[in-house]
């Protein structure tokens, strides 16, 4: 793939996003980097709008440093590049990427495009999970990261994932008063996962200050719960949940955060024909690329998008696969010894990433014995009950979620199945006796997110 | 290996295939369905549930009429809501010469007992205030509507079912032979079905079937664009569209307003996947703002295609094979049979039992391609 003047699009201007960028540069190529947001940074190194004032260290703790370094090393590429914020990527066929910006559409023929799109909120649903004043972690997090405002005064934070205990410790630095952090998992399955996180020393440890800092400010933090109910009647009074081998507790707040862990923004790789798998460590199905960020011709992943890994992880294979892209193009052995370097400080990472869904783990039963009253599709106000309906009438198609999908309208809404595609098939297994695998996954369609109808084509 | 004999074996359960089994099951026959995926999931399942009459091949009147009288009542035919709603079809003129072709049609189709409504510019802003200034008049076709494609064919294969078809999804036949007596179809699973009779409903994978009894047929596979907007109040009551365009708008009750057009994009039916061009979706966007302008700040939320059959003049097959007896075809719909499918379902069942049906299906034959010695097309 020689050419003089390759057309390289990355799309994402995160830590994986930015650290291509920086070595493709480097390499002499000046590639278009496509980013929804209005600043680079991503949705961990996120920075707050113009005239806000807290400095880096409150706005990133432990990372100050890293999202500094990320910060600057984009700011030093926006003239060497063409950068294209508030742009949305949200189709791509036949080797030609849609784009939108302020509903005009420009489609960019490229020769290799560098998905680095990050992840969203993995969503479980719970009753009462679709009240005003129930968000998801990540959603809590930009709020106080981003617009420096708390979601609620009295909070419980719930779920399963290490944010957990990291936002908690976040808001309670703000000034919200923390009424409980409530882990699904059982702290046998962190203990279990200690030997996979001592692969990363620093970040084992600042998980477990992260901890410590809770203890010591006096946050209720229990292990193994279930949710029962989120109460209220227009806005959140209260939780109840369920501890371990007892009953139902009750708990006053006005806000609850929920997470279980990340899925990736993979719905642009779909549609640019990779291949998917289930993976079992992280429990959901997963854009298939080689280590070094290598999806198919002219295709490459990185970050959070390919696989959940975190921001360490982001920059190091943002980079790798960029190494990758411009080995391919035929713009010389790429290099070697530092692809060779990055490709072991990525799989030393992964091994922490694994390590910590252990840890953290998707707790299945939640979805699938949700009543079927509660809703799992909020775009579409689909009940569990009618997912279960759907997938055991007979000629109904059975469990394939796409099935499950035409008869019961999970998945098509606003979201597209992004946040309840997961769940649903977890029901529809659950609902056939099936393993979650094998019902298969939401196809997807552009455009990726809503487009104005009004949009116009320019070229 | 399992074997059944049965007095018809159906390959393709999609719409035609289903509602010729539930006819030909209440009239007493014994049905073997043959699916190779799910009932209803390609053709039948994806497209845009228009039930329309106007602009339609003029001599196909007698099976859209024959279809209407199914529709207004399918709930007792199939004991099912399929969310079928007789709302009207509005196809509108921007200039005289649009309002030309859509008289000359009104006059075609009295022929054929189908009334069309002529409508001026005022009468129509009056009923429906919402559409552009610009529509000069329209032919309007009130018992024309909508119905749930995702739903009818379930509901049909159900009720089939019910009066004791034998429907079998994920069987595919691969094996099909007629010896004289009668035909011997094995499906990938191993099933062997024995019968006198059988349906070629196959759609997109009807030219393997047809080829196999030395009938190849120029059939490609096509995708349908649809597009549907983030639900708002429902306003939009009639199916509207522009003469001369393949767009077409409606509005569910839940609120979403979906949209369809051309060109039609690339549907692989080795993969089973159907993929929507994104220039099409823009282009089929731009064209519905023409007609209600107010839709312009709505979102464009989903949008979907699946696997039709196409032949190359926009008709469909349906009718006896040529070479083998006993055999009938009903596919290459083109795009649109989804109105047609229960009045074809019906025609299939009297010429499995009778050998002839009371509606004109002459211009469908299959003679048409009697010289046609390619293969039809694969993705």
């Amino acid at each position: 793939m020689a050419m003089d003047d390759p057309r390289v699009v990355v799309v994402g201007a995160g830590p994986a996003g930015v650290r291509a960028a920086e070595a493709l540069v480097k390499h002499g190529l000046r590639p278009l980097v496509i980013d929804e947001a209005p600043l680079s940074g991503g949705q961990i190194y996120r920075r707050p709008p113009p005239g806000f004032r807290r400095t880096t260290k409150e706005l990133y703790g432990f990372e100050a440093a890293k999202a500094e370094a990320i910060h600057r090393t984009f700011d030093g590429l926006t003239d060497v590049i063409d950068y294209r914020p508030r742009t949305l990527a949200w189709n791509v066929q036949d080797r030609v990427l849609y784009t939108a910006c302020d509903d005009v559409v420009t489609p960019v023929s490229f020769d290799a495009l560098l998905l680095a799109t990050g992840a969203t909120d993995r969503v479980l649903p719970f009753p009462g999970w679709t009240l005003p004043g129930v968000y998801t972690m990540g959603g809590s997090q930009v709020a106080l990261k981003h617009q420096g405002c708390a979601v609620g005064r009295r909070m419980v934070f719930l779920g399963s994932t290490p944010l957990l205990y990291l936002v908690a410790y976040q808001y309670a630095r703000a000034g919200a008063e923390v009424a409980a952090v409530l882990d699904t998992a059982p702290f046998s399955a962190k203990v279990r996962a200690v030997p996979k996180l001592l692969s990363n020393t620093s970040m084992f440890v600042k998980g477990l200050y992260t901890m410590a800092a809770l203890h010591r400010l006096g946050v209720a933090i229990e292990h193994g719960v279930r949710p029962v109910a989120v109460e209220g009647d227009d806005a959140v009074a209260g939780l109840r949940y369920r501890r371990r081998g007892e009953g139902e507790v009750r708990i006053d707040c006005d806000a609850v955060a929920f997470g279980f862990g990340l899925r990736p923004e993979s719905q642009l790789a779909d549609l640019a024909d990779c291949d998917f798998r289930f993976d079992p460590v992280f429990h959901q199905w997963l854009p298939q690329c080689a280590d070094d960020g290598r999806a198919g011709e002219g295709i490459y992943l990185a970050g959070d998008g390919a696989r959940i890994g975190g921001a360490d992880a982001a920059e190091v294979s943002g980079e790798l696969a960029a190494l990758s892209l411009i080995e391919d193009l035929g713009g010389g052995p790429g290099d070697k010894a530092r692809s060779v370097e990055l490709s072991r400080r990525l799989s030393s990472l992964v091994r922490f990433q694994a390590g910590l869904a252990g840890a953290f783990p998707w707790p299945a039963d939640m979805a699938r014995s949700l009543p079927d009253n509660a809703i799992v599709c909020r775009c579409e106000r689909v009940t569990a009950g009618e997912v279960r309906q759907a997938v055991q009438r007979p000629l109904g198609g059975g469990c394939e979620i796409n099935r499950a999908k035409a008869f019961s309208r999970i998945g098509m809404g606003r979201c597209q199945g992004r946040f309840c595609g997961l769940s649903s098939a977890e029901i529809s297994a659950a609902a056939q006796d099936r393993d979650i695998s094998s019902v298969g996954r939401l196809r997807g369609a552009g455009p990726v997110k809503p487009i104005k109808l009004a949009t116009v084509l320019d070229e | 290996m399992e074997t059944i004999g049965t007095d018809v074996v159906i390959v393709g359960g999609g719409l035609m295939g289903c509602s010729a089994a539930l006819d030909l099951s209440r009239k007493g026959r014994s049905v073997v369905v043959l699916e190779r995926g799910f009932v209803g999931a390609q053709a039948s399942g994806v497209n845009f549930g228009l039930l329309r009459r106007q602009d339609r091949f003029l001599p196909q009147l007698p099976l859209a009429n024959r279809a209407v009288e199914i529709w207004h009542r399918l709930e007792n035919v199939v004991g099912e809501d399929c969310e079928v709603e007789i709302r009207g079809h509005l196809r509108f003129a921007l200039d005289d010469e649009d309002m030309a072709v859509i008289e000359d049609y009104a006059a075609g189709a009295r022929e054929y007992d189908f009334e069309i409504e002529i409508l001026g510019g005022e009468t129509l802003r009056r009923r429906w205030p919402w559409l552009s200034d610009r529509v000069v008049g329209a032919g309007w076709s009130p018992d024309d509507g909508v119905a749930n494609p995702r739903l009818v064919t379930p509901a049909y294969a159900r009720a089939a079912r019910a009066a004791g078809a034998d429907i079998r999804e994920e069987h595919e036949a691969v094996e099909m032979t007629h010896d004289g007596g009668g035909f011997r179809i094995v499906t990938q699973n191993g099933l062997e079905v024995r019968a006198s009779i059988m349906l070629n409903t196959a759609g997109a994978w009807s030219h393997h079937v047809s080829a196999n009894f030395g009938e190849p047929v120029p059939l490609t596979a096509i995708g349908p664009p649809e597009a549907v907007t983030e639900p708002v109040p429902y306003f939009i009551e009639p199916t509207i569209q522009r003469v001369g365009s393949p767009v077409v708008v409606r509005q569910v009750q839940r609120g979403n307003v979906i949209i369809a057009g051309k060109p039609r994009g690339i549907a692989d039916n080795v993969t089973n996947r159907a993929y929507v061009a994104p220039r099409s979706t823009l282009a089929n966007m731009r064209k519905a703002l023409e007609v209600v302008p107010s839709l312009g700040s709505l979102n464009l939320i989903r949008v979907w295609s699946g696997i039709e059959a196409a032949l190359p003049d926009n008709l469909p097959v349906l009718g006896p094979s040529l070479t083998t007896p006993g055999l009938f075809h009903a596919f290459g719909f083109s795009g649109h049979g989804f109105q047609i499918g229960p009045a074809v379902g019906v025609v299939l069942s009297e010429l499995a039992i009778d050998g002839r049906t009371e509606t004109p299906i002459e211009p469908f034959t299959m003679g048409r391609f009697a010289d046609y010695e390619g293969e039809g097309s694969d993705a």
